[in-house]
Order: C-alpha cells, then structure tokens, then sequence
C-alpha cells in the first residue's frame, strides 16, 4: 500500500531530509510576523472586564506554547497506540522525538504563565486547576522520557513507555477544561475567563501566527531527532551504512 | 526603542519571558546538532573498524 511506503525508516530519513530545511524557513517567517504583530501592531494597555497592560504580550509565546505542549502530548499518544497496535517501528521513533520538545513547550507554558501571573495576580504559582494540571503534564513528559531511557532494550523501552503515554492522555481534556471551564458558576473561583470571541483582532492574529511559527518549529525539531534516532537505532542496516558511505 | 524596552515598567516579565524562551529554543537546536554529529562520529567509526570484505553485504 502507498501509504506504507513512507513508514520504513529507509524511505522516511531520506523524506525528512527534504523536509526540515521547508519547516526551518516557515518557523522564521511565522515568528518573525508574529513577533512584529504582537508587539506593533496591538494595543499597549487593554480594557473592558479585564484591564491588563504591557505585561499581557507575554500570552503571545505562553500560549501558543501551551497549545503546542498539548498538541505534541496528543502526538506522542498517537504515535505510542499506532506503535503498540501495528508494531510499526517508525511509529515508536516518532514518539520518542516527540517527547523532549513537548517537555520543552510544556515547560515554557508553565514559566511564562508565572511571568504574567506576577503582575497580573501578584502571586508567582498558585495551585489552580490549570496551573497544576500542566504542571502534571510536564512530569508525564519527563517520566515518559526517563522511562524510556530506564530501559535498555529500546524496543521493550517503546511499549512500556508508550503504555505510560496512553495513560496519561487522561489529562488533556482536563487541562482543556481547566481553562475553559464548561459551566461558568463553578468555575468562578478561576482567575480568568478566556474566549477566543471576545479578542481583538490583531491580538488573536499576533497569538496565531506565534501559534504556527511553534508548530513547524516543533516539526522541524522532531525530525531533527527522528532522523538521529533512526541512524542509532538502524545504523546497522545496509541503508544506513550506505547512506554514510555516501554521506562521507 | 527604551519605550519599546521597558513596555510601560513591564519590560523585565516580557523580556524574560522571550528571552529564556529564546536561549531553552536555541539550546535544544544546538543539543540536536551535537546528537547528530556525535552518531555520526560513531557509526562511521564503526564502519571503519568492520572488515572489508563485509562492507555492503546485505545485512
């Protein structure tokens, strides 16, 4: 089937190759436009029921990143259960790069969402819901990656840590509900509200284009150590060797 | 520029915030960049050290 083709490491190091380079110029581009946005092209202060000033741009990285550690989770998960159900090599790899640079926007979420706690709340950490829960999802990050590396036989290492990336799935939708909080009377103890309805315009294209530049961030740098772990897990192979005969 | 600098006294928790996502963003560019050289360094090692007879047989 055509859509197998691509899941040998064989035929996706090559792909990826061609790939990377596309995701760096795109990850530019993004931030670059977003960074501009954020900064000139929005308002210094905001009203309504919510004044904030300066300190509110901090949400152009925070919560892009907070997305993005989402996003990779919900990867990391999907790669793990099409590992485990297909036994796909490839799948296992994709998983395993995916781990270290969802740990990393996890943890950006979580220090830039102090940054502007401190002068929004006057408080550096509280334990509200969603605070707590991203911060369980950076121990889910870290705990699939020292797992995996716990165990020396890296294929045994897949299915132990990709069960563990299953499991904690169940944070997501609490995280997600944390934040936007289906029943408004219990929620009322939450710092804040957030709708994406109710932003302006230039702040919500600002937070977008941050959101995009992230993303193909997170693919070029997944990639990135996707192709390192297929040469140390194959380099054994003939392709692998070929690739470095040529390669030198 | 100090205006766009101090964003209104705020410029410490902005700035911070950017920058350290900046220096956690470049870190991990450089740690990929020294994984990949480091594998590369191994395996071409290995492919030296294998008896010549055995280079490009099927494995």
């Amino acid at each position: 089937m055509k859509l197998f083709r691509f899941s040998s490491p064989a035929t996706f190091y090559p792909l990826a190759g061609k790939l990377i380079p596309l995701f760096w110029v795109l990850t530019a581009l993004a931030l670059a436009i977003g960074f501009y946005w954020g900064f000139f092209e929005t308002p210094d202060r905001l009203g309504g029921t919510n004044p904030q000033k300066e300190y509110y741009r901090i949400i152009f990285i925070h919560v892009p990143a907070a997305w993005m550690s989402m996003w990779l989770y919900l990867m990391l998960a999907v790669w793990s259960a099409i590992g485990l159900v297909f036994n796909t090599r490839l799948s296992f790899m994709m998983a395993q790069a995916t781990a270290p640079t969802g740990a990393l926007f996890t943890f950006v979420a979580l220090y830039t969402g102090s940054f502007w706690g401190h002068p929004s709340w006057g408080t550096w950490w509280d334990w509200d819901p969603r605070l707590t829960s991203e911060l369980i999802l950076f121990f889910l990050y870290v705990g699939y990656i020292a797992l995996h590396s716990a165990i020396d036989d890296p294929r045994r290492g897949d299915k132990a840590s990709a069960l563990l990336a299953i499991v904690g799935l169940v944070m997501l939708p609490l995280i997600f509900w944390s934040i936007n909080c289906p029943d408004p009377n219990q929620c009322a103890a939450l710092h804040q509200r957030s709708g994406l309805s109710q932003m302006e315009g230039n702040i919500l294209f600002a937070m977008l284009t941050m959101t995009f530049g992230l993303w193909m961030y997170s693919f070029a740098a997944t990639l990135t150590r996707l192709r390192s772990l297929i040469l140390e897990r194959e380099g054994d192979s003939a392709w692998a060797r070929d690739l470095l005969e040529r390669e030198r | 520029m100090s205006e766009f600098l101090s964003q209104g006294g705020y410029g410490a928790y902005v700035w911070g915030a950017y920058g350290l996502t900046l220096i956690l963003l470049l870190g991990e560019v450089l740690q990929l960049r020294r994984q990949r050289r480091t594998i590369f360094a191994r395996l071409s090692r290995m492919i030296r050290l294998r008896p010549r007879r055995e280079r490009g047989d099927p494995a």
